[in-house]
């Protein structure tokens, strides 16, 4: 199964930390609005950096 | 046809556009957001020293004033330092809100021109210039340009897409959180920071007074050895410290802890500021830094066009002009995080206790280290490794 990571909108205070480490350059921050890229492989990292507890990583 | 493309309206990209604008060359500065400034990612403290080296001081974005700092080990050890001591974040306490923008006034009226709700997306090389793609306010756009400075801050997207830079580890990058807050009965003469594995893994926690009462309460963590996110180490250092205060503002951020990076150009390009993991990796402080790579990417800038030389062979300028003036210090300070990672709470509570009490302001940094191995014969081994060149 392919894996994705989801942001909470509620909890992201985006502040593009997760941005800063992927790799992939899948997160985008538009203002206040953090998209997720289809090209995301569901690594993790950005689960991990993030500050707010705001991101997952699941099965898409 | 730009001669200089900026990316980014922070602190590096401001003043690099203003220093390119200063010396007749035709300068756009793009910003994503439609704020300059806002939301703030900072805890805001800056020396004098690195402040008024390229900016007149304007009381509108000077918060408060400090005359040294307090470090706490784990078991509460106070070690006050003078400010001429602490570093490059002891000062001023800033309003970055309004400094920000400050700085971006000060690139336009030099002559810059300034967009914001743009952002960058990529480029490509067109001849000896860049096809630079925008996309304004939902619209794309694109301009040709001889040189490209990205100060797009820790997201730096610039350095990543131009290979000049990889992406940070979790080791590389503290991630965290922030509360402003209000109605605190605390000494706003000092910034105080907060040691301890458990307290801040990989990183410490802050407090730095901004008057009448208010302070930015902070933490920042090494992802690497985290157990949590940032802004459970947040809550838990407040409750802690019974910090009782309103909270009136979060803040969410991420600051390179990376080191010196090997080059921080390419042909028409250079990175200025986060964009080229500029900031300290003891301290995460940035804005000195990122205002001197802006600075003399500036010079650079406007000798490449004396030369009509834009390759990166000739950029290389500015890696000497940067590494000069404060690479040498990532570099160190690199070693010095690395060495101070190993330390467990008992060893940060003994080097505290050696040095508590003492008149920093009258020691130097040879004999505060001088007194802490008389006192912790077992650090040697650790401290040589940082202290050789
Ligand atoms: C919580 C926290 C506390 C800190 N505390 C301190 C401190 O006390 N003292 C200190 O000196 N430093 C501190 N720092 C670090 C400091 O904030 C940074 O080092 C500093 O802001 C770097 O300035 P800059 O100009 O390089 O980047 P930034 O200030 O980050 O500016 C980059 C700009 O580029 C824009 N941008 C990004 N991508 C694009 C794009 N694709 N297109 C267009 N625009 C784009 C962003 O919107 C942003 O406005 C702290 C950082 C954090 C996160």
């Amino acid at each position: 199964m392919a894996k994705r990571a989801f942001v909470d909108r509620r909890k992201c205070a985006y502040c593009g930390a997760c941005v800063a480490v992927c790799n992939l350059l899948a997160a985008e921050l538009i203002e206040t609005f953090l998209e997720i890229k289809e090209d995301c492989n569901g690594c993790g990292i950005c689960v991990k950096v993030c500050p707010m507890n705001a991101l997952r990583v699941a099965e898409v | 046809m730009f001669d200089v493309v900026v990316v980014g309206a922070g602190p590096a990209g401001s003043m690099a556009a203003k220093t390119c604008a200063e010396r007749g060359l035709k300068v756009l500065l793009i910003e994503k957001r439609q704020e300059i400034g806002t939301p703030v990612r900072c805890a805001e403290g800056i020396s004098k020293k690195g402040l008024q080296r390229f900016v007149e001081i304007d009381r509108r974005w000077i918060s408060a004033e400090v005359i040294g700092a307090k470090i706490y080990s784990p078991d509460g050890t106070e070690v006050t330092m003078a400010e001429e001591m602490a570093g490059n974040e002891v000062g001023f306490v800033l309003e970055r809100k309004i400094f920000d923008r400050y700085l971006a006034r000060l690139a336009a009226k030099a002559g810059a021109e300034v967009i914001v709700k743009t952002t960058f997306i990529g480029f490509e090389r067109v001849g000896n210039a860049l096809r630079v793609k925008l996309k304004r306010m939902g619209e794309d756009w694109e301009v040709e340009t001889k040189l490209l400075i990205g100060a797009d801050g820790v997201e730096s997207r610039v350095g990543r897409i131009a290979g000049i830079i990889k992406t940070l580890k979790k080791s590389e990058i503290e991630s965290c959180a922030q509360y402003l807050m209000s109605g605190l009965d605390i000494d706003e003469n000092y910034t105080y920071f907060y040691l301890g594995n458990d307290l801040a893994p990989g990183g410490y926690a802050w407090i730095f007074p901004k008057g009448n009462g208010c302070a930015n309460v902070g933490i920042g963590v090494l992802p690497s050895i985290a157990k949590a996110n940032a802004k459970f180490y947040l809550d838990r250092f407040v409750e802690k410290l019974e910090i009782r205060g309103k909270i009136v503002e979060l803040v969410s951020g991420a600051v390179p802890v990376y080191g010196e990076v090997a080059t921080a150009v390419a042909d028409n390009i250079m990175l200025a500021g986060d964009a080229a993991y500029h900031s300290d990796p003891i301290t995460g402080g940035g804005i000195a830094n990122a205002l001197s790579a802006g600075y003399h990417a500036g010079i650079v800038a406007s000798e490449a066009f004396e030369k009509k030389d834009f390759s990166a062979n000739f950029l290389r300028r500015y890696d000497e002009l940067w590494k000069a003036d404060f690479g040498w210090k990532l570099r160190r300070n690199k070693r010095l995080q690395e060495f101070f990672l190993k330390l467990d709470d008992e060893t940060l509570n003994s080097l505290a206790r050696s040095i508590a009490g003492k008149n920093i302001r009258e020691m130097s940094i040879e004999a505060i280290i001088a007194e802490l191995i008389k006192k912790n014969p077992s650090i040697i081994e650790l401290l040589k490794s940082f202290l050789s060149p």
